[in-house]
């Protein structure tokens, strides 16, 4: 498959802080890469230095084929970037704004692009509103559609949908998987692990290293424990009993807590007699398929 | 190139947006003129004084009609003790106090020297010192008719010849501190607009994030500094062409000298208040911090020691030395030559060469710096 972009031994340090400590990968021509990860795993700065706004300590990383150092304006005519922070001209109009942006890209003929792109967002009957005046959905879908006006071969998302409302997530991921069919590629990174498992591949992130790299299905195969979901209560006092007293991982979700085991026979008696002992009433136990979520929070158990 | 225009373009639909923007870009010129017009006025045309007259004289009354009759003074009171004059003095109720003694007339007829005491509020410095020096004129030129008088009443025909000074005064001929004061507001305005205004904006953008979008688009960092500057660059020729236009209409207050010369130092002089605006940007991360330094930092200093408040050579010599360094010190000569003298770039070339100078190196160094920071 066609790389389109390429990471090699990437460093990047603030400070005595290592943001981002020797990480490699590859991205595919037109898939959706999910870079995962808890806040300050290094997501944020490896997304600014692939888009030519950091500059990297060392590593080699090309973008369209091309050296970032080298030829950092070049690369950015073929990328679009959306920030966490909505970041567009608040005093202007919706029009207004995608106009700039045509502008200080070159398009010249941006007038249908801007039209199809906001019957795409559905902000057409917006077109004349200040960007200011938008409802937060709407102003995260005008800055996709911002930095889509230039038809870029990759589009990089930083955490594209924190704090936005359920529905207009659901529209952005539309929206995305549109632009997915016609061929673009997608690199976003995100704390939500429901949107991970919707990437052809993820790479979690942790301390800034890369301790998983694959499809989502093939991360969660690779967990060789069995995860057994515990439905409990009082649920608290079960996870702190399981930490406390046994050697097992634990994660607490609600009503229930995951144990991870490696031999279930042998190892969960002992934890249902530790729970009965101290008047913790169990409803429900058994084995599940692990989720990505029991994957990552595993991984980055065992990697500290 | 192109791209540098639609950035200007997205600039001025945003000033349209911004009407507190507007407000202070027009009214603030205003209001500057007509403050520096009307209210710092440093012109002493009107000393209150009390006389304490003891002697109540013909003699002593001719000495006071002379002061009225100078047109700088005006009698508020005539008082019938020395504890009432100086009550009168700390309340400020007049500058200068006159005590004449009691045998004022006797003692001149009889060729004696007679001592008229002066009190002089002095607590504003300038105002009592020039009070005091009409109150000299008057007292010498008073004196001198006495003593011709006398003379002449004795036969003695004065041969000694004398001196009449014939007094021209030219720029400003009738002594006014507004024409002095009004044609400095351009540097004022300027400076407002290109140091001021142009590090908010700029700041602005780095708040909202939209310097980060504008980063990763292919916009180079000259194309960014020079969409970002032209506007205000516009804007302070605008509001200067306002300001000019309230000195010689509404002041009277005619450009003497050469318009295009006028005009291409204040262009030179903006080189610097940009680049100085620019470089507030950068180390400003709100719009707070950059309204401050730009206040304090560049704003305070250039007021006071460029020559605009105070005179320069009643300065300390370090102080001196330190106007040099404020290209505003460079302008307000310009201006005020060019404006009140007439004179042009034969003699204030110096001046546009350090503008220029100055300019281009706070500019360069501050696009820099405004360029490695984006990195």
């Amino acid at each position: 498959m066609e790389q389109i972009i390429q990471i090699e031994n990437l460093e990047k340090s603030y400070g005595t802080i290592h943001a981002v400590q020797n990480i490699s990968l590859s991205i595919n021509k037109g898939e959706m890469f999910g870079l995962v990860g808890p806040d300050g795993a290094g997501k944020t700065t490896t997304i600014r230095i692939l888009c030519g706004l950091l500059l990297k300590d060392s590593g080699d990383v090309k973008v369209v084929d091309k050296d970032i150092s080298k030829y950092r304006k070049e690369i950015q005519k073929s990328i679009g970037y959306l920030s966490q922070k909505f970041s567009l001209y608040g005093d202007l109009t919706v029009d207004e704004n995608m106009e700039f942006f045509a502008e200080i890209h070159n398009v010249k003929d941006y007038k249908e692009r801007r039209d199809e792109l906001l019957e795409f967002t559905r902000l057409k009957s917006f077109r004349s509103r200040l960007a200011d005046k938008l409802s937060g959905g709407m102003k995260q879908k005008l800055a996709l559609a911002c930095s889509l006006i230039h038809k870029p071969q990759i589009i990089f998302l930083d955490e594209p949908t924190t704090g936005v409302d359920p529905v207009s997530r659901r529209d952005f991921w539309k929206i995305l998987s549109g632009l997915l069919k016609e061929g673009m590629t997608i690199f976003m990174s995100t704390p939500y692990l429901d949107e991970a498992e919707r990437c052809n591949r993820v790479a979690l992130m942790n301390a800034g290293k890369i301790i998983a790299l694959d499809t989502p299905q093939k991360i969660k195969e690779h967990m060789d424990n069995f995860v057994v979901e515990i439905v409990c209560t009082p649920v608290r006092k079960a996870y702190e009993l399981i930490k406390g007293i046994t050697e097992l991982e634990v994660q607490m979700f609600g009503d229930r807590v995951n144990v991870i085991v490696k031999n279930y026979e042998k190892e969960i008696p002992v934890v249902k007699k530790l729970l009965e002992k101290n008047s913790v009433e169990i409803l429900d136990n058994r084995i599940i398929t692990p989720s990505l979520e029991n994957v990552f929070m595993h991984l980055i158990k065992e990697a500290s | 190139m192109k791209i540098v225009i639609h950035f200007i373009k997205k600039e001025f639909q945003q000033f349209k947006r911004d009407p507190k923007m507007f407000a202070m870009v027009l009214i603030a010129p205003i209001l500057q003129s007509i403050i520096l017009g009307y209210a710092a006025n440093l012109d002493i045309n009107n000393i209150n004084l009390i006389v304490f007259n003891q002697d109540q004289s013909r003699l002593s009354r001719d000495y006071i009609d002379k002061f009225t009759h100078s047109g700088y003074f005006t009698i508020t009171k005539d008082v019938n003790s020395y504890d009432e004059m100086t009550k009168d003095i700390a309340a400020s109720k007049a500058l200068i106090g006159i005590v004449i003694p009691r045998d004022f007339e006797k003692d001149i007829s009889n060729n004696r020297t007679s001592h008229v005491q002066i009190l002089v509020d002095g607590s504003d410095g300038n105002k009592g010192s020039i009070a005091f020096g009409y109150t000299q004129g008057v007292t010498s030129n008073f004196s001198q008719q006495i003593i011709l008088e006398s003379a002449a009443r004795r036969g003695i025909k004065t041969s000694a010849g004398s001196i009449t000074p014939e007094v021209r005064i030219w720029y400003n001929p009738e002594l006014k501190t507004r024409n002095f004061m009004v044609p400095s507001i351009t540097a004022l305005i300027l400076l407002l607009t290109t140091t001021l205004l142009t590090s908010l904006a700029v700041v602005k953008e780095k708040e909202l994030g939209t310097l980060e979008q504008l980063i990763v688009t292919p916009i180079k960092p000259w194309q960014m500094v020079l969409g970002k500057l032209i506007p205000f660059v516009i804007l302070g020729f605008a509001t200067m062409a306002l300001v000019n236009s309230i000195m010689i209409f509404w002041f009277g207050i005619p450009i003497r000298g050469s318009i295009i010369f006028y005009l291409f130092s204040s262009f030179l002089y903006i080189l610097s208040t940009l680049g100085l605006g620019l470089f507030i940007s950068t180390i400003s991360k709100t719009q707070q911090q950059a309204m401050m330094v730009s206040i304090f930092g560049a704003m305070m200093p250039m007021i006071y020691l460029s020559g605009f408040a105070f005179p320069i050579e009643n300065m300390p010599k370090i102080i001196q030395y330190i106007t040099y360094a404020i290209p505003m010190r460079y302008f307000i000569t310009i201006i005020r030559g060019v404006i009140l003298k007439g004179i042009g770039f034969a003699d204030l070339w110096r001046e546009a060469l350090m503008l220029f100078i100055m300019g281009i190196t706070i500019l360069f160094l501050s696009s820099l710096r405004f360029k490695k920071r984006l990195e």
